[in-house]
């Protein structure tokens, strides 16, 4: 089969660290984020765009990694799920999702947790029915989503915000 | 199985005139890419033949919406995010935002595009319905040429398109003459978010009194393209929406649409909710 360019540099930001590195144009995100750059928090699930589970944000909107050709990154800030925590420190939704149980075989928590932050950055106070809209998405296939629900309700909580 | 990555190409112009200068110089050789969420889809199942794609994304030429006394014009590059979000839209023109609403999830909504899912051609899509019901207008460009078409008769069969290989969709405008028209949209899917619809509908008309002077009728999901029912809507023009009427309507729409099985839905089905939905839509033209 005959080659194409062959890999080409790109520069983007990844949780707040400038990154140079050689790529396909049209590899993926999710396989440039967790094979080049070891990110492996992110998961796949369906590589369709319909799971949700390779949720990431790009210059702070959710995508799915799945379906972004690694080209279109160029000079933008990506944030994945190993950007949400300050260090030791979960994020509000993080700790709801274990205090709640919202996790169980945990591959569409990452992508869970980048959609349900995402929201809450954007609408502090959603309602229930913003939640699941928000979330329509991202599917979970162990958890039934009551449990998920409740985390990020319970996240609007331990932030001090109201329902 | 995954595709061969190195067999492909994909470039980044930093400015209309260059993609359309590429796309002059080897037309057939380069394929436009605007968001990826179809056809990134297509690259993971080792289904995209074609190799050499230019990524549109980040040419500002395709962005943006511009609201005039007559239209609303809008990048081929907006969003159904931005399609959502826009005030304008959003009041006269709530089909467009529905099917924005209802397609895909909101990470899908952040990176699908107007012009990619015209362009694409599916004849699934959701929101080309909603253009056909608002006569909405293409701009098509190249490197030598600019043309306004109607979007009505871009699409010629199964994924065929008016498109010329060294063309790109530059804007999509609406005309704001139907802000009055009653309107409605309702797509019927196997689940009510993230799915691919087995029929959508849009309408719109505009009455006199209670007789319906103008009205526009579209479908997707139910032939080889997105299809405006052109013989359905002149049998309506100058009718009360009367049972009777409503009767012969479903009649006229069953000749002319054309829906088949395949994997998410049969052809049955599909033409009785075609035709209920058209039962529903102009009901609601009586209250």
């Amino acid at each position: 089969m005959a080659d194409g360019a062959g890999k080409v540099e790109i520069a983007c930001t990844v949780n707040g660290e400038r990154r140079r590195f050689r790529a396909y144009p049209m590899a993926r995100l999710l396989d440039v984020l967790r094979e080049d750059l070891r990110l492996t928090g992110t998961k796949e699930g369906c590589g369709e765009g319909e799971c949700g589970a390779c949720t990431v944000w790009i210059d702070g909107e959710i995508v799915n990694s799945c379906l972004v050709p690694v080209l279109q990154v160029e000079g933008s800030q990506i944030t994945t799920i190993e950007g949400i925590a300050s260090g030791d420190q979960l994020h509000a939704v993080q700790e709801a999702f274990i205090s709640c149980g919202g996790a169980q075989c945990g591959i569409c928590t990452p992508g869970m947790v980048m959609a349900a932050v995402n929201l809450l950055e954007r609408t502090p106070h959603p309602s229930e029915a913003e939640i699941r809209a928000w979330l329509a998405g991202n599917l979970c296939r162990c958890t039934g989503y009551m449990k998920i629900l409740e985390a990020v309700v319970r996240a609007c909580q331990a932030k001090g915000v109201r329902r | 199985m995954r595709a061969y990555l190195p067999a492909y190409e994909l470039k980044a112009p930093g400015n209309l005139p260059a993609a359309l200068a590429l796309l002059e110089r080897e037309p057939d050789a380069w394929r436009p890419m605007a968001g990826g969420t179809d056809l990134m889809v297509l690259l993971e199942a080792d289904k995209l033949p074609h190799k050499k794609f230019i990524s549109l994304w980040r040419l500002s030429e395709l962005r943006g919406i511009e609201v005039t006394l007559e239209y609303v014009t809008l990048g081929a590059l907006t969003t159904y995010t931005q399609v959502q979000a826009h005030p304008i839209l959003q009041q006269e023109f709530p089909l467009l935002c529905q099917a924005a609403r209802e397609t895909g999830g909101i990470a899908t909504q952040n990176r699908g595009t107007l012009g990619g899912n015209i362009v694409n051609a599916s004849p699934a899509a959701d929101s080309p319905p909603a253009l056909l019901a608002y006569d909405a207008q293409l701009e098509l460009v190249s490197a030598r040429s600019s043309r306004w078409v109607p979007y009505q008769g871009f699409h010629t069969g199964y994924k065929q398109i008016i498109l010329r290989p060294e063309e790109l969709v530059r804007r999509i405008r609406l005309p704001r003459a139907k802000r009055a028209w009653r309107q409605y949209y309702r797509k019927v899917g196997t689940r009510k978010a993230q799915a691919i619809s087995k029929v959508c509908f849009a309408g719109a008309a505009e009455l006199q009194g209670e007789t319906i002077r103008d009205i526009r009728i579209a479908l997707g999901s139910v032939a080889p393209t997105v299809l405006r029912c052109v013989r359905t809507e002149t049998l309506l023009r100058a009718e009360k929406p009367s049972p009777a009427a409503i009767a012969a309507a479903k009649n006229a729409l069953a000749q002319e649409i054309a829906p088949i099985d395949d994997m998410r839905s049969t052809a049955k089905y599909r033409l009785r909710v075609a035709q209920n939905l058209l039962e529903e839509f102009l009901r609601q033209l009586r209250a």
